[in-house]
């Protein structure tokens, strides 16, 4: 039995597709077969994160459809051992989602994999409700920054009502609070809200910070999964991420500003 | 410039405003949104089913829903009736 993590936040443009392909590659290294699947129908973008587009001829959608099998979609990483993508569908609308029929893959993959990781759409329209109805354990994303708080409590709340485990009387999802784009500098100058004040707020246990870096859109931009970049802070940060995921302890890094010296701070730079 | 900020004692907590701000903002959105869904359309019905008597408007009905155990729930039903008075 696989367990399922959706990897959510409402708001768009925070952070779930790097997340996904950050957290399923790093579950991969840690030696979990993983899957990815990408939820998104109609606005695939998962395929370029992870630097396979070019790789994609069946999707999830043809899946669910019967026109293709399972191993005709997945795409395997050439990087990581343990790895699989299973896109998303470009042309379809998101109504091509059924409980059925994603049930049925997602029973598929399970036989099969240790880990599969749903990077949800943005909203709470159907392809996020789909996203997060099987889920075993939520990553949710947020930017420090008040309408993705706002966003990523409505999504804390549909977690606990509109999911399978709340509709059957479950155990409820395990939730984790993931904050990305951290800028440890602008909270210390009162610009930005800070981690105890976004978890005073979601109240969900974290799971990670990723700092606000270059190395991010550097990712994007190559199609390496961020956290491959074992050299950058955001890497850094995800593996810890990954590491506390899998129940390892680990300190937060990248949390406190740097320290500069005296004259640098009177001179800037 | 930098010079300048290092003396600057007085800054603007915007992020303060942003905790305060979602703080009342979310607490009013659980409290809606808490409750299933037939809720509102519960408090409809009811308000119609009183219109039918007396003249009230939506405001004058709330309707609260409180888990107060794993197995008990209260459904609170506060009506306010327009001053005898004045009809």
């Amino acid at each position: 039995m696989a367990r399922i993590i959706v990897v959510t936040s409402g708001k768009g443009g925070v952070g779930k597709t790097t997340t996904s392909a950050a957290v399923g590659t790093g579950l991969a290294v840690a030696g979990k077969k993983t899957v990815i699947v990408d939820f998104d129908i109609g606005l695939r973008n998962l395929d370029l994160i992870m630097g396979c587009e070019r790789r994609v001829v069946y999707d999830f959608v043809n899946v669910i459809n019967g026109e293709a099998n399972l191993n005709q979609a997945l795409i395997k990483d050439k990087r990581v051992d343990n790895l699989y993508i299973l896109p998303a569908s470009q042309t379809r609308d998101k109504d091509a989602l059924t409980v059925e029929g994603v049930e049925k893959v997602l029973n598929d993959l399970s036989e099969d994999f240790d880990y599969i990781v749903c990077d949800s759409p943005a909203g709470i329209e159907k392809g996020a409700m789909m996203a997060l109805y099987f889920a075993d354990e939520a990553i949710i994303t947020s930017n420090p920054e008040v309408s993705s708080v706002r966003d990523s409590d409505r999504i804390i709340g549909m977690l606990s009502s509109k999911s399978r485990r709340a509709e059957q009387g479950l155990e409820p999802i395990v939730e984790h609070l993931l904050v990305t784009r951290y800028s440890p500098k602008r909270v210390n100058n009162g610009d930005m809200l800070s981690v105890e004040d976004i978890n005073d707020i979601l109240a969900v246990k974290l799971l990670g910070v990723i700092p606000e870096s270059q190395a991010v859109l550097k990712a994007s931009n190559s199609g390496e999964p961020v956290i491959l970049d074992k050299e950058s802070d955001a890497g850094m940060a995800y593996q810890d991420a990954v590491d506390r995921l899998l129940g390892q302890e680990r300190d937060f890094r990248f949390i406190e500003e740097e320290k500069k010296g005296f004259l640098s701070r009177i001179f800037g730079g | 410039m930098a010079l300048l900020d290092y003396f600057r004692s007085n800054k603007k907590n915007t992020a303060k405003l942003a905790k305060e701000r979602l703080q009342i903002i979310v607490a009013h959105e659980r409290s809606q949104l808490a409750g299933p869904d037939y809720l509102p359309q519960l408090k409809n019905d009811i308000l119609e089913v009183i219109r039918k008597y007396v003249d009230i408007s939506a405001d004058k009905v709330s309707v609260q829903l409180d888990q107060k155990s794993d197995d008990l729930s209260v459904l609170e039903l506060n009506v306010t009736l327009p001053d005898e008075k004045h009809n």
